[in-house]
């Protein structure tokens, strides 16, 4: 099973500048633990010491954004596209 | 208001669009935009903004045009550095078009003024380079119920949506809080390549026109995403958030914040 993950510029740097990785899982949090094996560092630019997920960097599976689905319950499937967006500031 | 025949000569290549014609063109005249930032985003903004002629451009920014802003911030030459950004900017803007008027503002926003500065203005454009002033500009927009055109860029990626408070998604409902300090990328990461800051500032500059014109759809509730390098361009969509702490049901945030500076190159500059 492979899904697509599109790495932000900020995270770039713990995926050897990938800026697309492949992963797999079920859901989301599988996805996050299994890309924190390849990506040492990646999981907790996703979650707070709490273990919550943080408020300033969004995942997407294909268009939508799991905040407003089942959150890192959402499932993925072979074939999604899931991205991670977070906050820029730069102008 | 009718247009003069220099002004038909001026406009005509926009003119002629079904879109727009001379109610168009007249509404873009009669328009007032902020824009926040004369950096690399407000740049390409503000220039096609005036071109098209929005008959006010209010620009925002404290700091003064250096050697190091040129390699992005095309409102700015060579001869300008050391000139206060918003004087660059007019002299530029006004000698693009001799039609339009340019307010400087050689301030940074607080929230003590920030109200008193957008409230005049039909839209706001932010393009402004630390999360302090982003989430003020945010809030202050909601508050005031300023329609705002977001962009944000680092690196190779760059960032845009349209905000339109009370009906659209607004910046703390795509992004809540900011960043703590130690998890905002370190100010010697920040590089950024020209052409990005161009792409997404054109864009806003894109957004602002369709807004006053009345046309098309806007980057309302939709966040556009660019990579230069792929390249792409994606789409997802942005709900508006109930529990949003400034537009959702129970707003938690009434009055302005100022958050703390933590990653801006006058930080740097000062140690």
């Amino acid at each position: 099973m492979s899904i697509k993950v599109r790495i932000p510029a900020p995270l770039q740097k713990l995926t050897g500048n990938k800026v697309e990785v492949e992963c797999s899982g079920s859901t989301i949090r599988e996805l996050i633990d299994n890309l924190e094996k390849d990506y040492p560092g990646l999981k907790e630019r996703f979650y707070d010491e709490k273990g919550k997920l943080r408020r300033f960097i969004n995942v997407y599976v294909n268009e939508e954004d799991i905040r407003f689905l089942k959150k890192d319950e959402t499932a993925v499937k072979d074939g999604d596209e899931v991205s991670i967006i977070p906050a820029i500031a730069g102008g | 208001m009718s247009l003069r025949d220099d002004q038909i000569e001026r406009y005509s290549r926009q003119i002629i669009l079904p879109n727009i014609g001379g109610k168009g063109q007249e509404k873009l005249l009669a328009a007032k935009v902020l824009i926040v930032g004369a950096g690399g985003l407000g740049s390409p903004a503000a220039l096609y903004l005036a071109s098209a002629g929005v008959g006010t451009l209010g620009i925002v920014d404290s700091d003064s045009v250096e050697l190091n802003n040129l390699q992005r911030q095309i409102l700015h030459t060579t001869m300008a550095v050391g000139m206060p950004k918003v004087e660059s900017a007019k002299q530029r803007l006004e000698a693009l078009n001799t039609d339009i008027k340019v307010l400087p503002y050689k301030i940074r926003l607080t929230s003590e003024n920030i109200s008193g500065i957008i409230k005049d203005y039909d839209i706001v454009v932010d393009g402004s380079d630390n999360f302090p002033t982003r989430y003020l500009v945010n809030d202050a927009c909601v508050l005031l119920k300023k329609p705002l055109s977001h962009g944000g860029i680092f690196r190779f990626d760059g960032q845009a949506m349209t905000i339109l408070p009370g009906k659209s998604a607004c910046y703390r409902c795509l992004f809540q809080d900011p960043p703590p300090p130690g998890l905002a990328p370190s100010c010697r990461e920040a590089g950024i390549l020209g052409a990005v800051a161009g792409v997404i500032g054109v864009i806003q500059a894109n957004e602002v026109l369709k807004f006053i014109l009345g046309t098309g759809e806007l980057l309302a509730g939709r966040l556009l995403v660019f990579n230069a390098l792929d390249p792409s361009f994606r789409i997802v969509r942005v709900p508006r958030n109930k529990d949003c702490p400034i537009c959702g049901e129970n707003p938690t945030i009434t009055e302005l914040i100022d958050y703390e500076a933590f990653c801006n190159l006058r930080q740097k500059k000062d140690k």
